[in-house]
């Protein structure tokens, strides 16, 4: 058996140590090791259920997943729906606990999406819950929830439109105090699909040669909102993302295959394009959100 | 009235998304979502017999459009009627574009050179779009004045630019030429004639 030791605080970064792991396997059955699991944010879970995802299309069965049952990770999950969406990826070791909680920085609990109906729900539902938290956590303009909203959707279309697989979306705010001196909203998207340099390959590799590969990909779709289809009305969902957030002062990547690539406000440090990154299959999309000042709004 | 054979259509798209997406919030998300209500669009224009026909696109009870529902229902559907190929002479305005819109119908319009003429919430038209300034000042006039006959062209506007430019306009499918007279028709008052 391949045990995986998973992080002790899972954040989105921390998926590439879980694809380190994975990249190293063969065919025997894995363990993800989640008992030293101290604090997971959206994009830890998401990618946790990639990595599950990535591990049971390998083996034919479900790997196996160990959770701490003491400490709050356990009915944080639950309060999150990660058991849910985990229950056909992972064989659990502990009984999941009920959802004996909930928490008003919960944007969005973690969702399958599948369908372009699970778009409909998802934004229908966060229109619900969004005032909240980017008009007095963010201190955003109350025009933020229908913008917001928008980057949901595009951002959700990417993985049914390109991955042709299944993803993951949620979203949740956080005090980042130390890191930033500010509240946060995190948003982190994540599938098992073709990722980004597979949609492309067909229709733009040739014209990039030798230089194709993973980083291109991203560059190609990243920067200049190329797509694999003909159609010239697509490719914007991307670039006007792009936009939005930077309106926001805020952060967003993509990973696929062996790069990242990022739109990154002074406040960051994340390298603009990262290569030769564990191997994945798929795209992991992340943003954060910071707040505003009491008078930006 | 005028002078010729014009079918006025009304189209709720929030009821069309309702109708079609089943969606309780009518949302208007999704490249799917956005193709079923334009050809629902198309259906509905196919059935008028007029050879001309001027619709309201309707989104007052849409809550959202994201950019992919933009481009099929506003960039497309004007795609398919400014061609060679169109089907009829369709016209449009469209009502009810809030503040929460006009993003991603500005950026599909600005992507495919498109204009379109909308009513505001307080009933004054405008044209959205990357229309040249001379255009913009052609188009003004135009909805000023309501209609121009052929005849008072050279007076209402004395410039040959101003001319080309309401040319300009109609090919955008933004003002409307009667084919018997030649007249020049506002969509704002062909829409108050047509009411």
């Amino acid at each position: 058996m391949q045990i995986i030791p998973v992080p002790g605080n899972l954040e989105w970064s921390a998926f590439d140590q879980l694809a380190r792991e994975l990249a190293k396997g063969g065919e025997q059955k894995i363990l993800f090791d989640a008992r030293h699991l101290r604090w997971v944010d959206p994009g830890g879970i998401v990618g946790l259920l990639a990595a599950g995802a990535i591990a049971r299309q390998r083996q034919g069965d479900p790997p196996r997943l160990q959770l701490s049952e003491a400490g709050d990770v356990a009915t944080y999950l639950a309060r999150m729906n990660f058991f849910e969406a985990a229950d056909s990826l992972f064989e659990l070791d502990i009984r999941p606990p009920r959802r004996s909680w909930s928490s008003s920085d919960v944007l969005l609990e973690v969702t399958p999406i599948t369908t372009n109906t699970d778009i409909h729900a998802v934004v229908d539902r966060v229109q619900q819950q969004a005032g909240a938290i980017l008009s007095r956590t963010l201190n955003y303009a109350p025009s933020a929830v229908v913008q917001f909203s928008v980057i949901l959707s595009e951002v959700c279309q990417n993985i049914i439109e390109h991955a042709e697989a299944p993803g993951w979306v949620a979203a949740q705010s956080y005090n980042w105090a130390k890191r930033l001196g500010r509240q946060v909203l995190i948003l982190s998207v994540m599938d098992v699909g073709k990722g980004f340099r597979g949609s492309l390959a067909d229709t733009h590799a040739a014209r990039f040669g030798d230089r194709w590969g993973d980083a291109t990909a991203l560059e190609a779709a990243f920067i200049h909102g190329l797509t694999r289809f003909p159609d010239s009305g697509r490719g914007q969902g991307i670039q006007q993302i792009r936009k939005q957030v930077r309106r926001w002062d805020g952060a967003i990547s993509i990973r696929s295959g062996t790069a990242r690539i990022a739109d990154v406000p002074p406040w960051d440090d994340t390298p603009p394009l990262e290569e030769n990154l564990p191997a994945f299959p798929g795209a992991q999309i992340h943003m954060v959100l910071p707040a505003h000042g009491a008078d930006d709004a | 009235m005028p002078d010729f054979g014009i079918d006025p259509v009304s189209i709720d798209v929030g009821h069309l998304v309702r109708r079609n997406v089943a969606s309780l919030y009518s949302s208007l998300v999704t490249r799917p979502t956005g193709q079923a209500v334009r050809l629902a669009i198309e259906n509905l224009l196919a059935d008028e017999v007029a050879r001309f026909s001027l619709s309201i696109i309707d989104l007052s009870q849409v809550t959202i459009i994201d950019f992919s529902c933009a481009d099929e229902v506003v960039a497309k559907l004007l795609l398919r009627y400014l061609g060679d190929e169109r089907p009829k002479d369709a016209f449009f305005v469209f009502r009810g574009i809030k503040e929460q819109h006009r993003g991603p119908i500005e950026v599909v319009l600005e992507r495919q050179s498109l204009a379109i003429v909308a009513e505001g919430e307080t009933g004054a038209f405008q044209l959205i779009g990357p229309v040249p300034l001379h255009e913009e000042r052609a188009w003004e006039v135009l909805e000023e004045k309501g209609s121009v006959a052929r005849a008072d062209l050279d007076g209402a506007f004395p410039e040959s630019d101003a001319r080309r430019a309401l040319e300009s306009l109609v090919d955008r499918r933004v003002a409307f030429r009667s084919p018997r007279s030649g007249d020049y028709w506002a969509l704002s008052f062909l829409l108050k004639k047509l009411a």
